[in-house]
C-alpha cells in the first residue's frame, strides 16, 4: 500500500513538473512573440502613418488618427499629374540603378583581387579601404562639393553619382564572400583556359550571387533614399532626385505633408520591386553545391 | 598522349625549400601514382606540373616541350581536384563542355564529344542535371569527364577519391583504372592512400619531406623497399621492425635471439633493423623463430591479425581466421628467411 502511495506521488510529481515545464515554455514563447510583435509594429507604424497621411486632406494632416475621417485619393492624383514628380522619379531611378551597377561591379572586382591575388601591399590597401568606413558622410560632402565644382560636375548625374560608384563596405563584403569560394574552382577554370577576368566573371561571380544581391539591395536603397548629397550637389529642380524633390513640396509658410507622404508612398514601389527581384538570390546559396557532398 | 619529365625540380616558399630537386621520367601512357604522408610534396609537385605553382628550379617537360613558363591552359594537361571543383551554376553538359569553349571546333562536334564522354562515364541521362542534384560519385565522374573531354596529353588527379566513402572509393578506383586502359593517356595520380597507389599504379613514386624515397612497380616497392620509410609506409599493417646486430650470418636481436639470414651487404657488428611484414610472420603450432604472448586479436574474416608481445616489443603476425589464438595465450611465430628485410639502423637504407 505504501509502495503504491509512493508510486502515485512520484507520477503526480512527474506530471506536475511536466506541466510546469510546459507552462514555462509557453510563457517564454509568449514573451518572444510579444517582443517580435512590438518590433513589427514599430517598423510598420511609420509606413501605415505614411499611407494614412497620403489619404488625408490638408486640414486633417496634424490629427494623428490612422484612419482618415474623409479619405481621398486627391493627393495621388495631384502628385501623379505633376510633371516634376516623374522627372524626379526618373532622376532617382537613373542615379540609383547606375550607381548600383557600378558599385556591385567595382566592389566585387576589388574584393576579388584583394581576396584571391597575392601582391605586395595587399593588406595595406585593404586596411586603407576599410578605414574610409570610419569617416562620416558629413565630413566628406565639402571635399566632394569642391571637387564637383572644380570638375564642373555640379547639377549633373555624374556629380550625384560619383561618391557612390564604389563603396568600402561593398568591397569588404565581397572580399569576405570570395573567401568562401574555394581556389579549386578558379584553378580548374585556369586550366580550362580562362583568363583572370573571365575566371572572375564566369566562375567566381556566379558563386557569390547571394552576396551580390544583398549588396545590390543595400546600394540601391542607399542611393534611392539619399538626401544630403543630392540636395547639396543639385541646384535646379530638373536635377532633383525624388527625396530632394519631395522635400520641396509646399511653400514658405507650410509644408505639404500629405503630398510628401503621397510621393514617399509611390517611391517605395521600386524598392519593393528591387527587393522582390533579388531576395531569391539571397535565399539560394549555391557555393557549396559543386563541392564535396 | 605524351611523356613527362621532371629534372631537379625545386620548390621554395620564401626561404623554405619544400621540394629538393626531384627527378622522374614518366613514359607515354604510364599510370604513375605519387604517394606519401601529408606535407611530403606530392601535391606541390602535381601543381607545379599543372602550372598552378611556379617552378623555383629545375625543368618540367611534357613531351619534348619545356613547360616551366607556360600557362596551365597551354600545357595540354587536365586536372581532377579533390573537391571535384565542378561549377555549381552549370549543368553537367556545360561542366563537361567547359574545357571545349576555347577549342576551335564546330558546335556539333563539341556536342558529340560531350555525349561521347558522358556515355563512357555512364552519365548520358544526367547531362541536364545540376551538380547539387548528383551524388558524390556522380560529381566525381563529371569532374573526370571535364578533364577527359579535352583529350589532354597528361591527366593530373589530386587525391580525387578522398571525399568518397569506402565502397564508392573502391568502385571509382576500378573505373579510373578501366578508363586508363581504355583511353591510354599518361596519368599522374596523387594520393596519401597506399592501397590506392598499390591497386592502380603502373609505377609508384613514394615521397617524404620533399624527396623521392623510391620509384618502382607496386610489387617492387612492396617486396624490395628501399628504406625503412618505404617498408613501413607500403603495406597494411606496417612492417614489424626489430632492432639488432649483424653477425655475419644473421641478426642477433636486442633480446639476444639469433635469426639466420642469407648473406647481406653489411659489416659484422653493424647495427641493423630486421623487417618482417605481418603477412610473412605467421602463428604456427610448431617451434617457431620466437614466441610471445598475444595482446590483442583483430579478426578480419579470412585471416586474423595478432598483436604479440615479444621480449618488450610488440609485433603483428597473421593467424588463421577460423581458429585464432586468444589474448593471453603464448604463441610461436615463424617466417621464411627469404621474406625478411634488413636495413641499416643509422641510415634506414635497405641492405641487399
Amino acid at each position: 500500500m505504501a509502495a503504491q502511495d509512493v508510486a502515485i506521488k512520484a507520477s503526480s510529481d512527474t506530471l506536475f513538473s511536466g506541466s510546469s515545464r510546459a507552462s514555462r515554455r509557453n510563457m517564454g514563447q509568449f514573451i518572444r512573440w510579444a517582443l517580435l510583435f512590438s518590433g513589427g509594429v514599430l517598423m510598420v507604424m511609420p509606413i501605415v502613418f505614411m499611407l494614412s497621411t497620403s489619404l488625408k486632406f490638408p486640414f486633417e494632416v496634424y490629427n494623428l488618427n490612422l484612419i482618415p475621417e474623409e479619405p481621398t485619393i486627391e493627393n495621388y492624383t495631384y502628385v501623379l499629374e505633376d510633371g516634376r514628380f516623374y522627372h524626379w522619379f526618373w532622376n532617382s531611378l537613373i542615379v540609383a540603378t547606375l550607381t548600383t551597377i557600378s558599385a556591385v561591379f567595382f566592389d566585387a572586382l576589388v574584393g576579388y583581387a584583394l581576396c584571391k591575388f597575392r601582391f605586395p601591399g595587399r593588406y595595406l590597401i585593404f586596411i586603407a579601404i576599410l578605414s574610409t568606413l570610419m569617416i562620416p558622410t558629413e565630413m566628406l560632402v565639402i571635399p566632394w562639393y569642391l571637387m564637383s565644382k572644380s570638375f564642373g560636375w555640379l547639377d549633373t548625374y555624374w556629380g550625384i553619382m560619383f561618391p557612390g560608384i564604389m563603396t568600402a563596405f561593398g568591397t569588404f563584403l565581397m572580399k569576405q564572400f570570395f573567401e568562401t569560394v574555394p581556389d579549386d574552382f578558379l584553378e580548374a577554370a585556369r586550366i580550362d583556359g580562362l583568363n583572370e577576368f573571365q575566371i572572375w566573371w564566369q566562375v567566381a561571380m556566379p558563386l557569390v550571387r547571394p552576396a551580390l544581391a544583398a549588396l545590390a539591395i543595400f546600394v540601391f536603397l542607399g542611393n534611392w533614399t539619399a538626401f544630403i548629397w543630392p540636395l547639396i550637389v543639385t541646384n535646379s529642380a530638373d536635377m532633383y532626385t525624388l527625396p530632394v524633390g519631395l522635400s520641396s513640396f509646399g511653400d514658405e509658410v507650410d509644408v505639404a505633408w500629405e503630398l510628401i507622404m503621397t510621393g514617399a508612398a509611390i517611391s517605395t514601389l521600386p524598392t519593393l520591386v528591387v527587393f522582390l527581384v533579388f531576395q531569391r538570390f539571397i535565399i539560394r546559396g549555391v557555393v557549396m553545391a559543386g563541392l564535396k557532398g | 598522349m605524351a611523356t613527362l619529365s621532371l629534372r631537379n625540380l625545386v620548390k621554395t616558399y620564401g626561404k623554405v625549400e619544400v621540394l629538393h630537386g626531384i627527378s622522374l621520367d614518366v613514359a607515354d601512357g604510364e599510370f604513375v601514382v605519387f604517394v606519401g604522408p601529408s606535407g611530403c610534396g606530392k601535391s606541390t609537385t602535381l601543381r607545379m606540373i599543372a602550372g598552378l605553382e611556379e617552378v623555383s628550379g629545375g625543368e618540367i617537360r611534357i613531351g619534348e616541350r619545356l613547360v616551366n613558363d607556360l600557362e596551365p591552359k597551354d600545357r595540354d594537361i587536365a586536372m581532377v581536384f579533390q573537391n571535384y571543383a565542378i561549377y555549381p551554376h552549370m549543368s553537367v553538359r556545360k561542366n563537361i563542355g567547359f574545357g571545349l569553349r576555347t577549342a576551335k571546333m564546330p558546335k556539333a562536334d563539341k556536342e558529340k564529344r560531350i555525349e561521347e564522354v558522358a556515355a563512357i562515364l555512364g552519365m548520358g541521362d544526367l547531362l541536364e542535371r545540376r551538380p547539387n542534384q548528383l551524388s558524390g560519385g556522380q560529381r566525381q565522374r563529371v569532374a573526370i569527364g571535364r578533364a577527359m573531354v579535352r583529350d589532354p596529353a597528361v591527366f593530373l588527379f589530386d587525391e580525387p577519391l578522398s571525399n568518397l566513402d569506402a565502397q564508392l572509393r573502391t568502385q571509382m578506383r576500378l573505373e579510373i583504372k578501366k578508363l586508363h586502359q581504355r583511353v591510354g593517356n599518361t596519368i599522374i595520380f596523387v594520393t596519401h592512400d597506399q592501397v590506392e597507389a598499390m591497386t592502380m599504379a603502373d609505377r609508384i613514386v613514394i615521397m617524404k619531406d620533399g624527396y623521392i624515397q623510391q620509384v618502382g612497380t607496386p610489387l617492387e616497392v612492396y617486396h624490395k623497399p628501399a628504406n625503412t620509410f618505404v617498408a613501413q609506409f607500403i603495406g597494411a599493417p606496417s612492417m614489424n621492425m626489430l632492432p639488432g646486430t649483424w653477425t655475419g650470418g644473421g641478426v642477433r636481436l636486442a633480446d639476444g635471439l639469433g635469426i639466420e639470414l642469407p648473406r647481406r651487404n653489411a659489416t659484422e657488428g653493424a647495427e641493423v633493423v630486421l623487417g618482417l611484414r605481418p603477412d610473412d610472420l605467421l602463428v604456427t603450432d610448431r617451434k617457431g623463430l620466437f614466441s610471445g604472448t598475444v595482446n590483442i586479436v583483430e579478426p578480419l574474416g579470412a585471416d586474423t591479425l595478432v598483436y604479440v608481445g615479444v621480449n618488450g616489443h610488440e609485433v603483428i603476425a597473421k593467424a588463421s581466421g577460423r581458429e585464432p589464438p586468444q589474448p593471453g595465450q603464448t604463441v610461436e611465430l615463424t617466417a621464411d628467411a627469404g621474406e625478411m628485410h634488413l636495413f641499416d639502423a643509422a641510415s634506414g637504407e635497405a641492405l641487399p
